[in-house]
């Protein structure tokens, strides 16, 4: 078959788009939008990684700047919240063993975070508005500097994706809770309390009416729900101040307290760090080491206690982002900085603790692309969840904050290798079950994956993380090739993860075909709410 | 006083063996977890230690720092230390604004940098000679950003914004502008 042939149709002709639930389309529509922000997001990387090293013609600082806001936005909404929205749109009914409450909106989530991020995104290119996802007051309603036409498409893409969120969440607990046509009444109560794991209180309890995993989606779901509601109401703040200055006024910017709405907005933002990363990935780490095993988890009653020792721990560790802020409450910095977020510690220890213990159980187990990519994703949060300890101490922070170490080896390292491989071990996992059995074009391309991913993802964030030891910050240029050394070495790294990205990719599409790809675009053939064909 | 980069440098060490540490035991679970043998499961009292280790861990990192880095405790307690030198400096339109074009500090004096913003969110901080930060606070309008720092060394440092305020704050840079002199090593 030649190479064209192939592409359009696929190696071996095993995916038949037609074949398809509705539920097996949405979900792995979700998966395509997913990783074609992944693309962006490392293509945006590597730009970066060289403008760190050189200016590069036609990329002035401005777009940089404007590159360097959109890559984070980019990666956690358009790529990671539209991989795992549509996996636990899947597995929230295929755990429950009912269907998902509207597939109709689960589309509708999809559609709105694939668009949403193209409007912010492209916003972003074309007006090279800036403020960096912090968005630290007044910035984003500084007009001196950045387009307030611009800014105004700029929070309006945003706030499509968060209205996508609060569709996700609607259909997760609306799944969990919602008694389908034809079954028995089911407790909405009980499910609700298990799911957001205060049954696990209850040593005794052997029996759960949520399983763990559901328990995490759920726990994680709340911290989705109020980081959307923090965004939105800050999007309609700065949207305020834009339409102002589009009618001719100019607000004061005093108005708002600045250390006030710092602290809010990063209460909202580490939802998104400590309440979805850590709590989805733990619950991923627990659904894959049971599937992967086939037994029951270690100490399960205690992971889903822990999971809700988690909700208090996220819901009130924000302060670690304003060590430096000297205005502060020295007791916040104290208590929320420093001893809340040591807990984090203990709740993601307890998670890599209780999966590998699971693993082991079941020893041999044979080393299949989801075993490896668990064990990468376990191995990325080892690294990194000690490296923001250290940088949340009041000590260490005085001469960490805002250098390339944050992002380096804590932010890079949780989600190149923690986050990422734990989502590559459940894409692979699922993959023949929401193709119906498809192949992916090479099986040994999925360890040049693994490996280009875990050697680019560790190499990149060591070399950023040397370069912030030694004083270089993040959210600067150096002009004059002072941390150049590190930055040469950083882009090697980085461009493993462009090639580990790449491989993937290519195995995927050349596995289904184009033709593959656009059939899951296509309506389904079938009007069933089943998860897979011939489920009932 | 300790240097803020002999505390990084100690840093560096304990976290590169801690990463050496815990990637050969990933590679040795995922040499051994495909091979035949025991897979007898942990029991709870290994879990409960590793959860009080975890616990101790957390913790201590903490006390340590505070009782082994000097500018941890000064700064929670600044509002009780008289400086020896104060230097009240503004920032606006990306601009830091000093009281003068030099900024000398003698040897063995406790030192205020009193920063406020007229406009944006900055930050504020020292670099040295050969780019390494010797430290850095954030400079948020509308409040008062201060921080004591003390100086037992020669040096001369730059002024630096560590914190984004839109393209132009990258040119925020007052190259060479503090100059500790010393006449003697203070003992402190």
């Amino acid at each position: 078959m030649s190479f064209t042939q192939t592409l359009l149709n696929g190696a071996r002709g095993t995916f038949r788009p037609d074949s398809l639930t509705p539920m097996q389309k949405m979900t792995l529509r979700f998966v395509v939008v997913g990783l074609v922000y992944y693309g962006f997001a490392v293509v945006e990387g590597m730009i970066m990684r060289m403008y760190e090293i050189t200016p590069i013609d036609g990329v002035g600082n401005d777009q940089f700047f404007a590159i360097l806001t959109a890559h984070p936005l980019v990666g956690i909404f358009g790529s990671t919240y539209s991989i795992v929205f549509g996996a636990f749109l899947f597995l929230v009914p295929f755990l429950m063993k009912k269907p998902l409450w509207s597939i109709r909106l689960g589309n509708w989530t999809m559609g709105l975070i694939a668009v949403g991020t193209l409007v912010f995104w492209g916003a972003g290119f074309l007006s090279h508005y800036a403020p960096l996802y912090t968005l630290y007051w007044p910035l984003p309603a500084d007009f001196t500097q950045f387009s307030v036409v611009g800014g105004t498409f700029f929070v309006l893409g945003i706030a499509l994706v968060m209205v996508a969120t609060v569709f996700f969440v609607i259909n997760i607990f609306k799944t969990i809770t919602y008694t389908p046509e034809g079954f028995a009444p089911q407790p909405a109560g009980l499910l609700l309390r298990s799911a957001l794991g205060l049954t696990g209180f209850n040593r005794g309890r052997t029996e759960h009416p949520v399983s763990l995993p559901v328990a995490a989606i759920a726990r994680g779901t709340v911290d989705t729900a109020l980081n959307a509601g923090i965004i939105l109401f800050t999007g309609v703040l700065i949207l305020v101040y834009m339409v102002a200055a589009l009618l001719g006024y100019d607000m004061r910017h005093t108005a708002v307290d600045a250390l006030l709405y710092k602290n809010w907005f990063w209460w909202g933002l580490d939802l998104i760090a400590d309440g979805l990363v850590l709590i989805f990935v733990a619950g991923t780490w627990y659904l894959l080491a049971t599937l992967i095993t086939g037994k029951k988890l270690y100490m399960e009653n205690i992971a889903r206690a822990a999971l809700f020792v988690e909700m208090v721990v996220s819901w009130t560790v924000w302060s670690h982002h304003l060590l430096s802020d000297q205005a502060q409450p020295g007791m916040l910095k104290v208590a929320s900085g420093e001893m809340v977020t040591a807990f984090e510690l203990i709740t993601q220890g307890l998670a890599f603790f209780i999966t590998l213990v699971t693993l082991w159980s079941a020893r041999p187990l044979k080393m299949t692309a989801p075993l490896r990519f668990l064990l990468g994703g376990l191995l990325g949060f080892a690294l990194a969840v000690p490296a923001g300890i250290m940088q949340a101490d009041i000590g260490l922070n005085r001469i960490l904050h805002n250098t390339q170490w944050v992002v380096g080896p804590h932010v890079h390292v949780a989600i190149l290798v923690g986050l990422s491989m734990t989502l590559y071990a459940a894409i692979y996992f699922l993959f023949p079950i929401l193709t119906n059995g498809a192949q992916l074009f090479s099986e040994k391309w999925t360890s040049v994956h693994f490996w280009a991913q875990l050697v680019g993802g560790i190499g990149m964030g060591a070399f950023m993380g040397m370069a912030g030891l030694s004083g270089m910050l993040r959210r600067s240029l150096y002009v004059n090739g002072e941390f150049n050394t590190f930055m040469v070495l950083a882009a090697l790294a980085g461009s493993l993860l462009l090639i580990a990205f790449l491989v993937f990719f290519f195995n995927i599409v050349l596995g289904i075909g184009l033709r593959g790809v656009i059939g899951i675009f296509l309506p389904a053939r079938t009007d069933t709410k089943e998860l897979v064909p011939g489920e009932a | 006083m300790v240097d803020s980069s002999i505390v990084l440098t100690g840093q560096a060490i304990a976290y590169t063996l801690y990463v050496l540490a815990i990637m050969a035991l990933m590679a040795w679970f995922g040499y051994n977890v495909t091979r035949s043998g025991a897979s007898t499961i942990v029991r709870p009292a290994v879990f409960y230690s590793f959860t009080g280790l975890l616990v101790v861990l957390g913790v201590s990192l903490h006390i340590i720092t505070y009782n082994t880095i000097p500018w941890a405790p000064m700064d929670l307690n600044r509002d009780s230390i008289t400086p020896d030198r104060s230097f009240v400096i503004g920032v606006e339109h990306h601009k830091f604004i000093l009281p003068s074009q030099k900024l000398t500090i003698t040897c063995g004096e406790t030192v205020l940098f009193d920063v406020t913003s007229q406009d944006l969110t900055y930050g504020f901080g020292l670099f040295r000679q050969d780019n390494s930060m010797m430290f850095q606070m954030q400079v948020v309008p509308g409040h008062r950003n201060d921080i004591l720092w003390y100086f037992d060394r020669p040096g001369v440092y730059t002024i630096r914004s560590t914190e984004y305020s839109g393209p132009k704050g990258v040119a925020m840079i007052e190259k060479d502008v503090i100059e500790v002199v010393c006449d003697h090593v203070p003992q402190h």
